[in-house]
């Protein structure tokens, strides 16, 4: 239920230098992540950052063209009865024959995944009231977005793989399929990988954040943490990137005044903090924000970089 | 049992809303000594938040001497929050009031009084630590 501390089982996700080349273009690149066990990960980021060639890699659907990357300290390679055994998946469209009945779909399930659970399956469509014997194509999109969670988790595969599983349902729909994932996560402490574009609905759902931009990884770690390692600073105009206490993640300025978030620790905020600043702690959302904004090329949690960079030159975050 | 809401627009953390939550229901009585929270399945199930979120709730709640966990039974309510007394409760709203009559005659409007709150319990934080 709660995330592994590293004693026992092995990190959920572990990537070293992973990377996809679709012909001369890279879809994802130098992306080296640990995922504890049990995490839900919000997985972020523009169209064409990458999201879906990561989960796709994940899933053993594609085959890395370099690096690492293992699950549950599994390595088989793409495709391999193994790689596609370990994740439970549900994808955008939710796939499912709609001349099948829902029992239809569950007997193909069963068929095709050894550690099919068939209990689990038939007790979410029971406490769903749907019954077994309705075509898919009879379903709403909200009855067949539980179908396919339902198939998803019957696998219980210790890793649960949703790309943008709620994009195309109703505010109803989308709360009840998320409530679902999450008692799943309670009941049976498994990892979940969310892609959403829907970054406000993300933080209520997610403990563990990754922010994609241009195949990079921007941003990656505990929510926690990366929340408590960033300030918003409202400064004074003419504060030179150097006076920060920090590489500024976005800038905007306004005629005599800044406001700046700033990656920066408490040590370092309390030594650099002048008496004219105002500090304030940032959102969730205003974070991931920010990293989406950062130009395409920034690389990922590289201060180094993120400093050296000229004054960006971005709008204000609005929410 | 006691249910909890989430506003998903406060920009409060999630899991600071639930310990509020309780907090205030302890003072207004709506939660007392010996009540049990829901299970962080039906938490997580009944508002589609992370379950992660729900133990952190708990464990501040422990931390803070309000609740406890009891094994194969679930969290419950151990302590109170006491408010202050009636008489203490009149003295300071008295105080209050004339706070405020002070600040309206000076011209300031509700978001001036607002924002001079704010600096100044801010302040008040700073020399605490």
């Amino acid at each position: 239920m709660t995330q592994g501390d590293g004693g026992g089982r092995p990190p959920a996700l572990r990537t070293v230098g992973l990377g996809r080349r679709y012909g001369h273009v890279w879809g994802l690149r130098d992306c080296t992540l640990t995922v504890p066990d049990g995490a839900v990960v919000g997985l972020v980021g523009p169209n064409g950052a990458g999201k879906t060639t990561l989960l796709q890699m994940i899933i053993g659907l594609l085959q890395p063209t370099e690096g690492h990357l293992e699950v549950f300290g599994d390595t088989s390679p793409a495709n391999s009865a193994e790689a596609l055994a370990r994740v439970g998946y549900v994808a955008q469209d939710h796939p499912l024959y709609h001349d099948f009945s829902v029992a239809d779909m569950f007997h193909l399930g069963r068929a095709m995944n050894p550690s099919w659970d068939q209990a689990v399956a038939t007790a979410r469509m029971n406490a769903l009231g749907i019954p077994l014997k309705r075509k898919v194509k009879t379903l709403s999109g909200g009855q067949q977005a539980q179908v396919s969670l339902a198939m998803a988790l019957a696998k219980r595969a210790p890793l649960l793989a949703l790309d943008e599983p709620v994009s195309s349902l109703d505010p109803i729909a989308r709360l009840d399929f998320m409530r679902e994932v999450m008692a799943a996560a309670a009941d049976t402490g498994v990892t979940v990988v969310i892609a959403s574009h829907v970054v406000s609905e993300l933080e209520r759902l997610c403990d563990w954040l990754i922010v994609l931009t241009g195949g990079r990884v921007q941003l990656a770690g505990p929510a926690d943490d990366l929340l408590a390692a960033h300030r918003l600073l409202t400064v004074p105009r003419a504060t030179r990137e150097a006076e920060l206490p920090g590489p500024a993640v976005h800038r905007a300025d306004s005629d005599r005044h800044s406001t700046v978030l700033v990656r920066t620790g408490p040590a370092r905020l309390a030594a650099q903090e002048r008496p004219d600043w105002g500090v304030e702690p940032v959102g969730f959302e205003q974070l991931v924000l920010a990293y989406l904004q950062r130009p395409a090329g920034t690389s990922a949690d590289d201060p180094a970089q993120a400093a050296a960079r000229p004054e960006p030159t971005i709008k204000a975050v609005t929410r | 049992m006691f249910r909890f809401r989430l506003d998903g627009t406060s920009g409060v953390p999630p899991y600071l809303q639930l310990v509020h939550q309780v907090r205030q229901s302890l003072l207004l009585g709506y939660l007392r000594e010996g009540d049990r929270l829901p299970t962080v399945k039906d938490v997580a199930g009944d508002l589609a938040i992370n379950p992660n979120t729900v133990v952190k709730a708990y464990r501040q709640l422990e931390h803070e001497g309000l609740a406890g966990g009891r094994p194969g039974q679930g969290t419950f309510i151990t302590g109170t929050l006491s408010p202050a007394t009636p008489d203490t409760h009149n003295t300071l709203r008295a105080s209050l009031e004339k706070w405020l009559r002070d600040a309206d005659a000076a011209g300031l409007d509700d978001e001036a009084v607002t924002a001079l709150i704010a600096v100044a319990r801010n302040d008040m934080r700073k020399e605490k630590v």
